[in-house]
């Protein structure tokens, strides 16, 4: 190849703007450092470039479809830029650009930058100038699909049916599956807490099917803290001395040494507090919660600390109870 | 055990280390890799360009069974798929521990590698030239706060160019008073905390308006209490945080309407005595750092049980030591801070084991460039590093200043600003 040929294919095939005839009109405002910098690396070059165009379109305030395209080549550079995704917003609403491709887009974004906090709450800002939930529960599925507990994802899915108002069996059923993929999915749980907290509450049916669903699981793993999270959740007001049901099944499972969790014993625990509070037998139930929170501290020494305060909370408490 | 699975291949590492893979194509042959890396190029010169990228961005995790270790011996390659099966089922069988942890190995490092730190911050600061650092600039004003930050607790701010970073900061205050992450970006709640903590580190809170941050802070609050990062309104308790402590650090609190901000964040405390982004979101270290540091700044710590937050908190726990965000996902160091400082302002810090944890926090340097990184063996990054030293301040360490657990600032430089944030006595 002849010094003419590398030329021109340098400038033919470079995709920097300021060898780009279109952009002729705009002065680039690169950053003082930049000009004196050496750049080893050629894909920073290009990042300069178009940053320092979009620089100028913003002090410029142009918004423009070359604009709009500056944006996506600068998101494409680096996602996490909040300004971009600001502007671009700004050229959106200017341009009156049809939103539903641009979903399409932000989509296709989310996927490659599935933990990006600008992405996500750009997807809302589109939805909520859209009004239209109709692709978001498959969305976020989608999204979910690849990574269960994407915290955004989530996030944007009950914004979604809050929103809009899509409560229904669907979303119970969606839960379900994804506790039946994988029971220690502590988002699921949440989800699943959301849904009903909600629409129906936990009381009466309700409250029983999900001790039953609950409590089923528990017994497949029962070294799995979510489950007993829920458990504890749903039972805040009823009370886990109410149901003779969830006592029994810790007794149960008690028995078996293997299966006794450190979270089985800490619910055990609490629901001993909870009869001591009421004032039933209060000296056979410290003497087994405080029985409990000894062998606590044999199978869970990391948090000895903890059970260490329980026990004294809890003598503490009877203590006050056999002085009144 | 299987690592991934996917439409395109199965991976198994077993706890010797060993890495196998099998192709879905072609299922009666299971390969060994020399390394997961060979596993990735593989995936990458096999699949599109866009799934090359997911994939290669995969955090591999593997579950660790603790109690038990599996030796193989393989004289049949081909019968390899059916015996990972079988371990596989028995394995969760048997154990449903299947907690997700990592492994602090023995070659970790052991002490605070404080110089090599200081070292490191220092010349991430120098390198403007750097395609990291060019990268940045969308968040360089928090980058500056987690350098400036590392730099003091490692008593070392003052190898950090004071002039230079007071006239950056002024350069990136913008006309709504607000602070951007740089000059040219737009103003956020975020870097407007980062640019006040810088300004109070160095003693400069005079060198710019007050009065036009309070106006930009208090513009951000909505109608229900919550505040927005921006004018586009994002709303997270993160924002809480962030504005209140920001005011909190001019004394001018008075600003916006405390008992809507304190009410904003009580209704997203969940159903396990934690807190998320907002009302029913799912709870989160991060998101329960930044709702008890809110209301320890506004002086309602009193308003939550501490005790159930505490032991959801403790619980993040893992056996290696190091603390986790959510159940059943991977320790990261910088959990290190949002836990260790919740647990601290409400009094429980001593609800964690202190010596796992360390060793844990420690074994996240890295040895040869310092620097600490979000779990053993991983790239450091200032972020990480700042939490890191913060963690292990808020854990005694006397080479270290101490740090305020409510605003991640020494507390030498708050009482010189006479700043003090009431918490939860021990119990």
């Amino acid at each position: 190849m002849t010094e003419g040929d590398e030329q021109h294919d340098a400038v033919v095939g470079s995709k920097l703007l300021k060898d780009d005839e279109r952009w002729n009109d705009v002065t680039p405002i690169y950053h003082s450092d930049a000009e004196n910098a050496v750049v080893p690396i050629a894909a920073s070059e290009e990042f300069k470039d178009a940053f320092a165009y979009f620089r100028a379109i913003v002090q410029k305030d142009e918004r423009s479809e070359r604009a709009l395209q500056l944006t996506t080549h600068c998101a494409e550079l680096n996602s996490a830029n909040y300004t971009v995704w600001q502007y671009r917003r700004n050229i959106l609403q200017s341009l009156g650009s049809d939103l539903h491709q641009e979903l399409k887009y932000c989509a296709a974004i989310i996927e490659d930058n599935p933990k990006n906090y600008q992405v996500w709450h750009h997807r809302r800002v589109l939805v909520e100038w859209t009004k239209d939930p109709s692709k978001e529960i498959d969305f976020t599925d989608g999204i979910l699909r690849d990574d269960s507990k994407n915290y955004h994802a989530w996030q944007h899915r009950q914004w979604v049916v809050e929103h809009f108002k899509l409560w229904g069996e669907a979303e119970l059923d969606y839960s379900a599956r994804l506790l039946e993929e994988d029971q220690r999915n502590n988002s699921a749980w949440n989800y699943r807490y959301f849904i009903i907290s909600n629409t129906t509450g936990f009381k009466g049916d309700i409250l029983e099917r999900e001790i039953n669903a609950t409590l089923a699981l528990i017994a497949k793993a029962p070294h799995n803290e979510s489950s007993w999270n829920y458990l504890s959740g749903i039972l805040l007001d009823a009370g886990q001395s109410a149901s003779q049901q969830v006592v029994e099944f810790c007794e149960s499972l008690y028995s078996d040494k293997k299966r006794r969790s450190p979270y089985l014993l800490s619910f055990m625990v609490d629901t001993l507090s909870e009869k001591i509070d009421k004032g039933n037998d209060a000296k056979d139930n410290v003497e087994r919660a405080v029985k409990l929170l000894d062998e606590l501290q044999q199978i869970d020494p990391m948090r000895r600390k903890y059970w260490l305060y329980q026990k004294r909370s809890i003598e503490n408490a009877v203590q006050s109870k056999i002085g009144a | 055990m299987q690592l991934i699975d996917r439409d395109l291949l199965k991976v198994y590492q077993l706890s010797s280390g060993r890495v196998f893979f099998q192709d879905v194509d072609d299922s009666s042959k299971v390969k060994e890799a020399d390394s997961l890396t060979q596993v990735r190029d593989f995936i990458a010169d096999r699949c599109r360009a866009r799934q090359a990228r997911k994939l290669a961005r995969l955090q591999v995790q593997v579950d660790l069974a603790k109690r038990s270790a599996f030796t193989l011996l393989l004289s049949d390659l081909s019968s390899l798929s059916a015996i990972l099966s079988t371990i596989a089922m028995s394995l969760s069988a048997m154990f449903d521990f299947a907690r997700k942890d990592v492994e602090v190995g023995e070659s970790a490092p052991k002490e605070l590698l404080l110089e090599k730190h200081a070292d490191y911050i220092h010349a991430y600061e120098q390198k403007k030239d750097s395609y990291e650092y060019i990268m940045a600039e969308f968040l360089r004003m928090s980058g500056v706060y987690w350098c400036l930050t590392a730099m003091d607790l490692a008593k070392s701010l003052d190898r950090m160019n004071r002039a230079d970073i007071l006239q950056f900061i002024k350069e990136s205050q913008t006309e709504s008073g607000g602070f951007a992450a740089s000059q040219g970006h737009d103003p956020h709640l975020l870097h407007t905390l980062c640019a006040v903590q810088i300004l109070v580190m160095f003693d400069a809170v005079d060198e710019v308006s007050s009065d036009r941050i309070v106006e930009y802070v208090k513009a951000r609050q909505n109608e229900d209490g919550s505040f927005g990062g921006d004018e586009w309104n994002e709303i997270d308790t993160r924002f809480s945080l962030c504005a209140v402590a920001c005011l909190k650090l001019l004394n001018r609190l008075d600003a916006i309407d405390t008992p809507k901000a304190t009410a904003y964040v009580l209704s997203c405390q969940n159903f396990d005595g934690g807190f998320g982004t907002r009302p029913g979101s799912e709870s989160h270290s991060g998101q329960i750092y930044c709702c008890l540091g809110t209301l320890a700044i506004l002086g309602e710590l009193h308003r939550i049980d501490a005790d159930r937050v505490g032991w959801w908190l403790c619980e993040r726990q893992c056996a290696s030591g190091g603390l986790n965000g959510r159940p059943e996902k991977l320790p990261d160091v910088c959990y290190s801070w949002w836990v260790l400082a919740s647990l601290t302002i409400i009094g429980r810090l001593h609800w964690v084991d202190k010596v796992s944890l360390k060793r844990f926090i420690l074994a996240c340097q890295d040895d040869e460039t310092g620097g600490f990184a979000d779990r053993p063996g991983d790239m450091p990054d200032p972020f990480h590093t700042v939490f890191g030293l913060a963690g292990l301040s808020l854990l005694g360490d006397e080479r270290l200043k101490p740090v305020n657990p409510v605003l991640c600032m020494p507390e030498d430089r708050l009482a010189s600003a006479s700043i003090r944030v009431q918490l939860l006595n021990p119990r």
